[in-house]
């Protein structure tokens, strides 16, 4: 299988939809000419051309709003944003508009629009560079999101995004933009709303998604071996729809839950997944539901604190001991 | 077409201009005129009638009434072509009767029954027809801006010779995603046409203290390098006329362009809307009501031109009340929607039952 970076499994997903369809075309600061802010486009432009490859003025809202329109009229709006911090400024045209448009019209209307770019902390971009809103958007019914941790999940997790009916929310990661892994060639699809279980073990159920499944994969490793204790990781990969059966299997298994999130602590997504444990699976349980957050501030600049602000291994450790 | 701020014409309800002789009105028909008319009236008569239900109490929410500015619908959405398209934001029920949504779904809609265009879901500010090229409906203020440019740049893309009329009130021009839109749609020769219908009060504050430029909203479009117009919108030949020039630009050429209509609403910003009294005299809606109404200018003039007399209006007039009183019947005899169907129509592929709708939660309520 071959092994290329999260980067790359981007474009070669977003190519190949190009490719497939005509009636998908990307859009965005800098996706075009410049290649794309982060190099997730690189080439697509040269290869598709200016009617499907598009550059826009800094109009967020404008252009997103834009995508919501064309995506009611049965196109598939691939928008970059160079950031997923700049959608507050579009949130009215992603919430109100994308979000809303089949309920209110009773369900004339579908918007098959994807919204993709990077979300995340641990750039030293200060706080207006580093939100992470996946759990704001992932409160809206009627859209979905995605947060893809591995090279395979962002290229499978892209198209199945594309060719979803549905509004989709893809959120990416600068940190892991030049992580490399395997790709499975070929149409690879990943269905959204299906966990990963990314390692299995006895002890403990490690809960994440994004970047800090890398994290707990790190902290599974080291309790592994400094502690003797079998950590199960689990990957959501999807925030909405929630894979919640793959969730409470572990936690079942494993009867003790330690949830890891990027998100802020208050009612992040870390928040809804403690909740349908207590709901669903309070019996199986051995021991309070811990959770390890980014520390609750805005995203501070200092690079020396902002990586403990994230969650860390070191973190997850002690509270996994904790409970052990 | 551009005219400076100067030349914008006095509201007297009569124009140097004799829009009847353009090339979009000339060869109109004595049966479509008298369409115009009987589609004035029918906005008239079903917002009457749902503002006694409102008075009722039957209706929950805003009810944002169109009346007085009913010639802006009628004499824009009658333009529309196969691959024209409409969206509008909240005031919507007038541009809903006019492409083809009938009295029934749309008063239904407004008492919240499951008969209703958007099954309850929407209201009255949230009306849609996708198979009648109308996309709302929209309660955000300019919200749908960007949207109407989107349906046209989804125009353009397919290679479809088509517009799209945007329409928003004058409280929308200081939005800065209608900014956005603007450039956009100059850069990219994207075929929108927006139409701003000024009734002259955003809710309640008037464009004198709204906007810095007091006098035309319109002409922000030179700082787009757009083509713009402003329109006696109580003169329905006018209204037609210019719409259809912005709107042949926007086919042949895929121009942009913003058009001012003015107008004026009776009500209040909505039917809730407690100052409505106290931001402007009862003696100013008056006068409007007396010297330009759309609908008494509109019969006058088929009038004069001999295709109308009090016979034939009242004739109109009866069946317009007559639809409107069978829409309040058929909506109060509908069922409301059942608790079930809130989770319909949120997710497609949830709604279609596909593999893509099957994986996953999607709700979360226990």
């Amino acid at each position: 299988m071959p092994v290329i970076t999260y980067r790359q499994a981007l474009n070669d997903a977003l190519a190949e939809e190009l490719e497939r369809d005509g009636n998908v075309f990307l859009m965005g600061e800098e996706v075009a000419e410049y290649n794309g802010a982060y190099k997730i486009t690189e080439g697509l432009w040269k290869r598709f051309g200016d009617k499907r490859v598009i550059d826009t003025p800094i109009s967020e809202a404008g252009f997103i709003g834009l995508g919501v329109g064309a995506a009611m009229m049965g196109l598939r709006p691939v928008m970059e944003l160079m950031f997923w911090s700049f959608a507050y400024v579009a949130y009215d045209q992603i919430i109100n508009n994308a979000g809303c448009v089949r309920y209110m019209s009773g369900g004339l209307i579908n918007c098959p629009l994807v919204i993709r770019g990077p979300a995340n902390g641990g750039t030293n971009v200060g706080a207006t560079h580093s939100h992470t809103p996946e759990n704001f958007l992932a409160n809206t019914p009627g859209l979905k999101v995605v947060c893809p941790a591995t090279p395979a999940d962002a290229k499978g997790l892209m198209k199945a995004a594309i060719r979803d009916n549905d509004p989709v929310c893809v959120m990416e990661n600068t940190l892991l933009y030049g992580d490399q892994g395997e790709v499975p060639e070929g149409d690879y699809v990943i269905p959204i709303g299906v966990a990963d279980v990314k390692r299995e073990g006895t002890d403990v159920s490690l809960i994440a998604h994004g970047r800090a499944v890398l994290t707990c994969l790190a902290a599974a490793h080291r309790l592994h071996e400094e502690f003797n204790i079998s950590a199960e990781v689990v990957d959501l990969r999807s925030i909405r729809p929630l894979d919640e059966q793959t969730v409470l299997d572990s936690v079942r298994k494993t009867h003790r839950a330690v949830l890891v999130d990027e998100n802020k602590p208050f009612c992040g997504v870390s928040s809804q997944i403690a909740t349908m444990i207590q709901e669903h699976a309070f019996d199986d349980l051995d021991a309070p539901v811990q959770r390890v957050c980014s520390l609750d501030a805005p995203a501070i600049y200092s690079p020396a604190l902002e990586t403990q602000q994230l969650p860390t291994a070191d973190r997850i450790i002690q509270k996994v001991l904790a409970i052990s | 077409m551009s005219v400076t701020r100067a030349e914008k014409p006095k509201k007297t309800g009569k124009n140097p201009v004799d829009y009847a002789k353009a090339p979009i009105n000339a060869d109109l028909t004595p049966e479509q005129k008298l369409g115009f008319l009987a589609d004035m009236l029918r906005i008239r008569r079903f917002e009457q009638a749902s503002l006694k239900l409102y008075q009722q109490g039957k209706m929950g929410g805003f009810l944002h009434l169109y009346i007085g500015q009913e010639s802006v619908a009628v004499g824009t959405l009658a333009l529309m072509g196969e691959n024209d398209h409409a969206i509008t934001a909240y005031r919507d029920h007038g541009h809903a009767l006019v492409v083809g949504m009938s009295m029934n779904e749309c008063m239904a809609e407004l008492l919240g029954k499951a008969t209703g265009c958007s099954k309850g879901k929407g209201g009255s500010m949230h009306f849609f027809a996708p198979d009648k090229n109308f996309w709302g409906g929209h309660g955000i203020v300019a919200g749908q801006t960007p949207l109407g440019l989107g349906i046209a740049f989804a125009l353009k893309y397919k290679g479809l010779k088509g517009c799209c009329l945007t329409y928003l009130g004058d409280g929308a021009v200081n939005q800065g995603v209608f900014h956005e839109s603007l450039n956009i749609a100059a850069l990219w020769d994207v075929p929108v046409v927006y139409i701003i219908e000024n009734n002259q009060y955003s809710m309640g504050t008037s464009l004198a203290r709204s906007s810095a430029i007091k006098s035309c909203l319109a002409e922000r479009a030179t700082g787009y390098d757009m083509d713009w117009d402003i329109v006696n919108g109580e003169n329905l030949y006018e209204v037609r006329a210019k719409t259809w020039d912005a709107m042949q630009r926007a086919h042949e050429k895929c121009r942009p362009a913003i058009l001012e209509i003015d107008t004026y609403r009776y009500y209040g910003h909505s039917v809730a809307d407690a100052n409505a009294k106290k931001y402007r005299k009862p003696e100013e809606i008056e006068f409007y009501k007396q010297n330009h109404d759309p609908i008494t200018l509109w019969e006058n003039r088929l009038k004069e031109e001999g295709i109308a007399d009090e016979a034939v209006i009242k004739k109109l007039d009866d069946a317009a009340k007559k639809e409107a009183a069978a829409s309040v019947q058929f909506a109060e005899d509908s069922p409301f929607p059942e608790l079930e169907s809130v989770f319909d129509d949120i997710y497609y592929e949830v709604d279609m039952g596909t593999e893509s709708g099957k994986t996953g939660r999607h709700f979360f309520n226990d």
